[in-house]
């Protein structure tokens, strides 16, 4: 167990450097680079910057260099902690990922658990009583759910609780609290705002998790063990919780390894409908100002906490299935 | 005696149709008893008569801007006329609101415009080759402005419905073309990693591995922002489907390696190679085809993905690009809280891509059921 963690552990840096040249390379592609999208920016607001300003700037920045070298400054940069300059904030990196970071994890976490919290006893009771009519109700809700793109979800909800209600869901803060240092109100602020952006992201995984459940626990119900245990006059409740519903959650934890960093990727598009102050929306500006520091910093996160989400699933798995831990060893 | 041999007599002969029928008839049968995915099966034979020939159901040139009419509501159709079935929609009257200098529609119940099937409309090419004047509905009216606008227009005034059908052509193109490039990829890669073993199987798995491990919508974004700005649509369109098999074909390439490992140790395979079939035929002839149907039924599956995956790059702004039009860029004028309360309808174009992802999930889940005819 210990050296199958210290493997993956080892590969990470590995891993990361991959990312770091393809996610370089992909960032740096566009023609022209900051300075060409900023030149046009100004014209387009009738300003204008002297060629030689631009020269200037782009020695600065250090854009005139080969690709080459702006990867190892970019690297240097890393290794050192330091996430660079955000050429269009002129501001550090490290300073405007930071709390959004936070913010990222924490509304990929909150849907992580909705998603568990729902999908479980949902599928639960559906295997329990199948072709019910309540089994029936839910398998309707699970395929609409998978069919919905998310946005979609979050642009309806936001249009009816406008609507509907006279209020704007949108951003993870009231107005009060923006700006504001890190306190219990402001957590509180948080939470209440957090839970429906929380939703609208879970709600495909969710109802995906609920079907895989419900088969799972099917075929877990028709083995003769459950028979046994039944002729034996344990409770069904218990009979089911005790046994087939733990078996029925196995294949569901693998699937933690590919849906945290699904969780973590696809808060990008809500967040960016929905006005969330995460890295999401961040990295769409980026990319189009071709703010190549910044959104490049930004990809790597994204990659990082896509490795460190399948590590923790591997880890969880080989803690929850001895099979695998003793295939390892 | 009789009633008591006839159901046995029925039940050998069905079993003896069973045993002389064919894969794919028995992959039919079983498919046929799932009545949600032959329903879906027709939805989605009815989306792609749309794909073919979109400009035929259309009732407006989805281009034709004319910032008079911009924000019209959705006209409901009315089928009758008193008792009379004759199908016609409510007048809708605009005045300018003097202090918001908007446009404020009213629907006016008792104008009332003619619909009519099979009507003439603005002129196209029919497959892009025959020029053409006719289309499915449209106003029976003279007056040229008496116009149906079945489901509102945009801030351009671009009449919505006609501008969804042809979203609807490369919306549900770019999931069959991406889905088409995955399974070339999947079966090529995951059939040499699976056949050969060794070395090519090391390396094409690290790679899969890898790619798996990529965040799959920042990274697509950054791909798609690194597009040309001066490419011309059918490039980016291309570029895109491209860009989602990238990812797509590593779920195929894995299922076919596995497919590939363990028929490999099969007697029928060590057979056909006791009597000298070539390699070539030994896959082509004897490998591929035991497992096509489950490839078909993982390939529907993955089509909705990609169908998703292309509307929510293009709400981004960042997948299709207009004047091209797909389900995205529809959506994509639905961006804003101010936009939505003001004109609601511009999200209709959503309901289009549930109904494709769901008709395809269904008959992809009906396909899988049936895919393997011979477990029960």
């Amino acid at each position: 167990m210990t050296r199958y963690v210290l493997k993956r552990l080892v590969l990470l840096p590995v891993l990361l450097f991959l990312f770091s040249v393809t996610v370089f390379a992909i960032v740096q592609a566009p023609p022209g680079d900051f300075l060409t999208t900023y030149v046009a920016t100004l014209a387009s607001s009738g300003s204008s910057i002297s060629a030689e300003q631009v020269e200037a700037l782009r020695r600065e920045y250090g854009l005139d260099q080969p690709v080459w070298i702006q990867y190892l400054r970019w690297m240097e940069n890393l290794a050192k902690g330091n996430l660079g300059l955000s050429l269009e904030y002129q501001r550090p990196n490290a300073e405007l990922i930071g709390e959004r970071l936070v913010l990222t994890v924490v509304l990929a976490l909150f849907s992580f658990v909705f998603t568990w919290v729902v999908a479980v006893p949902a599928g639960i009771y559906s295997a329990m009583h199948p072709r019910s009519a309540l089994d029936y109700t839910l398998t309707i809700l699970n395929y609409v759910g998978v069919a919905t793109p998310n946005f979609m979800l979050a642009l309806v909800l936001m249009w009816s609780a406008f609507a509907y209600f006279g209020v704007s869901v949108t951003g993870l803060f009231s107005p009060d609290f923006v700006d504001a240092r890190w306190s219990v109100a402001r957590v509180v602020d948080l939470l209440k705002h957090l839970w429906l952006p929380a939703v609208v992201l879970g709600i495909a995984g969710t109802a995906r998790l609920t079907r895989v459940m419900r088969a799972n626990l099917l075929d877990e119900l028709n083995k003769p063990y459950v028979t046994t245990a039944r002729a034996k006059g344990l409770s069904e409740w218990r009979l089911v919780l005790r046994y087939p519903a733990r078996l029925a959650l196995n294949p569901l934890v693998s699937t933690i390894g590919w849906y945290l960093p699904a969780l973590f990727s696809g808060s990008l598009i809500v967040a960016t409908v929905m006005n969330l102050p995460n890295i999401g929306p961040l990295l769409l500006r980026a990319l189009i100002n071709q703010d190549m520091y910044l959104a490049g910093s930004i990809l790597l996160i994204y990659c990082f906490l896509t490795i460190v989400g399948t590590l923790i699933s591997d880890i969880l798995l080989a803690w929850l299935d001895p099979r695998i831990r003793l295939e390892e060893s | 005696m009789a009633a008591e041999t006839a159901p046995a007599v029925v039940a050998s002969v069905a079993e003896e149709r069973v045993s002389v029928a064919s894969n794919w008839r028995l992959v039919w049968w079983r498919f046929k008893k799932h009545r949600l995915a032959l329903l879906s099966a027709l939805v989605l034979i009815a989306l792609y008569l749309v794909v073919l020939c979109p400009e035929f159901f259309s009732t407006q040139d989805p281009e034709a801007t004319d910032a008079r009419l911009a924000f019209m509501p959705v006209q409901r159709v009315h089928l009758f006329d008193g008792t009379r079935l004759s199908p016609w929609v409510p007048g809708v009257v605009g005045k300018r609101n003097p202090t918001t200098l908007r446009m404020e529609w009213r629907v006016d119940e008792s104008r009332k415009i003619p619909v009519g099937f099979l009507t003439a409309g603005h002129p196209y090419r029919w497959l892009g080759v025959a020029p053409a004047r006719l289309h499915l509905v449209g106003a029976a009216s003279t007056d040229s402005r008496e116009q149906v606008h079945l489901l509102g227009t945009d801030r351009l005034g671009r009449d919505q419905w006609s501008r969804l059908v042809h979203g609807t052509r490369t919306s549900m193109t770019i999931g069959l073309v991406a889905v088409m490039f995955s399974v070339v990829l999947g079966v090529l890669l995951g059939g040499i990693s699976g056949y050969f073993g060794g070395l090519p199987d090391l390396v094409i798995q690290r790679a899969i591995e890898l790619l798996q491990s990529l965040p799959t919508i920042p990274i697509w974004l950054a791909l798609t922002a690194a597009l040309p700005r001066d490419w011309s649509p059918q490039q980016v369109f291309f570029a895109i489907t491209v860009i989602l098999s990238l990812v797509g074909w590593t779920t195929l390439g894995r299922e076919v390696r596995g497919r590939f490992l363990a028929l490999r140790e099969e007697d029928f395979v060590l057979a056909a190679e006791l009597a000298g079939a070539s390699r070539r035929r030994i896959i082509a002839r004897h490998m591929v085809p035991t497992f096509l149907s489950h490839i078909i039924a993982t390939s529907t599956l993955a089509i909705p993905v990609m169908i998703i995956n292309e509307t929510s790059l293009s709400f981004l702004g960042l997948g299709i690009r207009p004047p091209a039009i797909s389900w995205g860029v529809l959506l994509q004028e639905a961006q804003n809280l101010q936009t939505l309360a003001l004109a609601p309808w511009l999200l209709i174009p959503g309901l289009a891509v549930i109904l494709a992802v769901l008709a395809f999930n269904l008959v992809g889940d009906g396909l899988r059921d049936a895919a393997d005819p011979y477990s029960q």
